[in-house]
């Protein structure tokens, strides 16, 4: 590889890696730290940013993407362009189904179907309100 | 008087090994060719017995449970082993390297794989089709499709596996365009069928693993019963709609990409004139392939996704008819003035852009939310989408099979008996789809086995058509066979076409070309260059 193609590699110092490597911990610092604050609907907001800036890091410098090919860099950002159409387009249907009706709607279930099988203490809501649909309960209520 | 050379990719090596283990582009082209006609076949006789059923209302002949398992068969096999793959994985890999002046792809094995992979994944669906065939249609919609006993998740899985095969070419193409054109070959000087298959392959990549992830969340629900589209488990049956048409609605073009491609490559050799507008058709396929990710949610405006929601993707589904506007236009510029010749090739591309314009209109009416209200699931939609896959995409496939007919064998077929096929599939068409466009109007749903008497008179036309249809596809299959061993020797240029894969022998060496051409001159430079045709006129 004498003819010094695009694949080259760039040798970061380690100051950079310990860098890095410090301002992750620092950032993992802040999100046990802004765990303790209550910002209402902007909680997932807020951590998610931090994790966005994280992963950021992470891919710029641990992973050469600030040094190597902006082909790499451009497709790494078109993925991530891609997926958030993906979410936001379907996020104008599901946060706004109710806009013209009255009732939103909920789901049927609370829990899956898989934990029926599982043994369950009957004080659980979720327990009495799937029994309440048996054909042997609805037979008996009107006796009652 | 032309000759078949001595030595070409068909007779060197020999051997049925050096077929089924061959890295040769131009062989696992025509791998593909032989397994995506049978499936094409078996679509096709599912098709008729379908129309057949329909010809009177009430049971003619098959029950109605047959009935919802054979049109789920023929959607499933036509979309996912047929059309998907059929123009890039047929002529694209055959014609590919040959047109950018290339040896091969750039990843042999990983092109020979893709083949195995789709007949693995053909397996899963033949095998589907035994252990009592799935009867959701399609697209296989939640909540029936975790709730029916039929056999979904192989079903499933096979169109899963054959996404694999889907994206390996894919990946091949857009590292080929990128890495393997000839000295002097820019961008702009790529035939503009090598412009739609690029435009196929950034799809085919960005948009197959959704349709995986959805599968795999399909199976997961039904198998392990975790609640993601089911309400009973508290999922939501929409979602499912989302995730299954972020990548279908891409897959369309897919489908009609590389159509176009040929249609560019048919329009501007059989016109003997240069491409109008080559950089307008080049970009218009990059934007219809851009936005065709915006758009997916036209396909749910009664499914119970907000209005919001509906009113924005309306308004952009309406952004899909400017790059196919100009397309079309281009070629219609094309042709003006042109020294017209109407070859068969011609033929097919001339009914590609009748047929291809009524499907676009068509869709540009389902765009509108009002009128879709009426005609959802209705035979309109069948009509128009067999308008735009079938008037569109197989149109132009099997003109490219016809223009690049005598480069894969060396010889020529029937040009009379060919012209016979077009018109009887032509009139055929029309007969079996446009009828079908009046019996939406006036509220045939789709899919249901039965119908009121008034719908009979139309579904009887429809049927007769599908038997012209029909007549055409099988003159078509004798006259091409036939052609492989009585057909005139064709020489290497018998269109007199411009593009690199006329200048080398037909059927072409098994290393293409004796020395990697350089460009000279633009694909469609007719204006300057007069070619050599090794073909007169009858």
């Amino acid at each position: 590889m004498k003819n010094g193609s695009s694949h080259s590699h760039h040798i970061l110092p380690p100051r950079v890696y310990l860098g890095v490597g410090a301002a992750l911990l620092i950032l993992t610092a802040i999100t046990v730290a802004v765990s303790f604050f209550n910002f209402g609907p902007y909680n997932l907001l807020v951590a998610m940013l931090i994790a966005a800036g994280k992963a950021s890091l992470v891919a710029l410098f641990f992973m050469h993407l600030k040094y190597d090919n902006k082909l790499y860099m451009t497709i790494f950002v078109a993925s991530v362009v891609f997926l958030a159409v993906f979410i936001i387009l379907t996020m104008f249907d599901t946060l706004r189904r109710d806009d013209i009706y009255d009732i939103g709607a909920g789901p049927i279930r609370d829990r899956a179907v898989m934990y029926d099988s599982v043994a369950v203490d009957s004080t659980i809501t979720g327990a009495d309100s799937i029994e309440a649909v048996s054909d042997t309960t609805i037979n008996q209520s009107p006796g009652q | 008087m032309n000759e078949l050379p001595t030595k070409s990719y068909l007779n060197d090596p020999k051997g049925l090994k050096s077929w089924l283990l061959t890295l040769d582009h131009k062989r696992i082209g025509l791998l593909y060719l032989f397994s995506i006609m049978a499936a094409f076949a078996l679509g096709g006789i599912f098709a008729m017995l379908i129309r057949l059923e329909l010809l009177s209302p009430g049971k003619d002949f098959m029950e109605a449970d047959t009935y919802n398992q054979l049109f789920t068969l023929h959607g499933a096999i036509m979309i996912f082993l047929f059309i998907i793959p059929s123009i890039p994985a047929i002529l694209g890999n055959f014609a590919l390297p040959l047109m950018i002046g290339a040896k091969d792809v750039a990843f042999p094995r990983l092109n020979l794989a893709s083949w195995y992979i789709y007949i693995l994944g053909s397996a899963f669906a033949v095998y589907s089709m035994v252990a009592g065939a799935a009867d959701t249609g399609w697209t296989f919609y939640t909540p029936y499709s975790t709730e029916t006993t039929t056999s979904v998740i192989s079903m499933t899985l096979g169109a899963f596996i054959l996404g694999f095969s889907s994206i390996f070419t894919g990946l091949n193409f857009i590292v080929t365009i990128h890495k393997l054109r000839s000295p002097g070959m820019s961008w702009f000087k790529m035939p503009l069928f090598v412009w739609g298959l690029y435009a196929t392959a950034i799809i085919q990549v960005l948009a197959t693993p959704v349709l995986g992830i959805t599968l795999l969340l399909l199976i997961i629900e039904r198998v392990a019963g975790i609640g993601i589209f089911d309400p009973a488990m508290g999922g939501d049956p929409v979602l499912y709609q989302h995730f299954f048409w972020f990548y279908s609605h891409p897959a369309v073009y897919i489908m009609i990409l590389p159509g176009m491609g040929i249609i560019s490559e048919l329009i501007s050799v059989f016109s003997n004139k240069k491409i109008f507008g080559y950089k307008a058709i080049a970009f218009s396929s990059l934007g219809i392939a851009f936005v065709s990710f915006l758009v997916w949610g036209h396909h749910m405006f009664v499914s119970g996704q907000s209005e919001l929601a509906a009113m924005i993707f309306s308004f952009l589904t309406f952004f899909v008819g400017i790059p196919s506007g100009i397309k079309v236009f281009n070629w219609v510029t094309t042709m003006y003035r042109g020294s017209i010749s109407l070859k068969t090739p011609m033929l097919y591309a001339l009914s590609f852009l009748f047929l291809f314009t009524i499907g676009g209109l068509t869709g540009i009416f389902l765009g509108a939310l009002s009128v879709d209200v009426h005609l959802h699931d209705t035979y309109f939609i069948v009509a128009h989408f067999h308008y735009v896959m079938m008037g569109g995409t197989v149109m132009a496939f099997l003109g490219g099979v016809h223009y690049w007919w005598p480069k894969i064998w060396g010889r020529m077929y029937s040009e009379l008996w060919a012209r016979i096929s077009v018109a009887l599939i032509f009139v055929g068409f029309n007969v079996t789809f446009f009828s079908q466009f009046i019996l939406g109007s006036q509220g045939m749903p789709r899919r249901y086995y039965n119908y009121l008497d008034q719908y009979q008179p139309l579904h009887a036309f429809s049927t007769y058509g599908s038997w012209i249809l029909g007549l055409g596809f099988v003159i078509m299959a004798v006259y091409l066979v036939h052609s492989l061993f009585k057909g005139r020797v064709a020489g290497s240029n018998p269109w007199g076409a411009l593009t690199f894969e006329w200048t080398t022998a037909s059927p072409p060496p098994h290393e293409n070309f004796a020395t990697i051409p350089e460009t000279t001159h633009g694909p469609y430079d007719f204006d300057k260059i007069v070619p050599k045709r090794t073909l007169t006129e009858d």
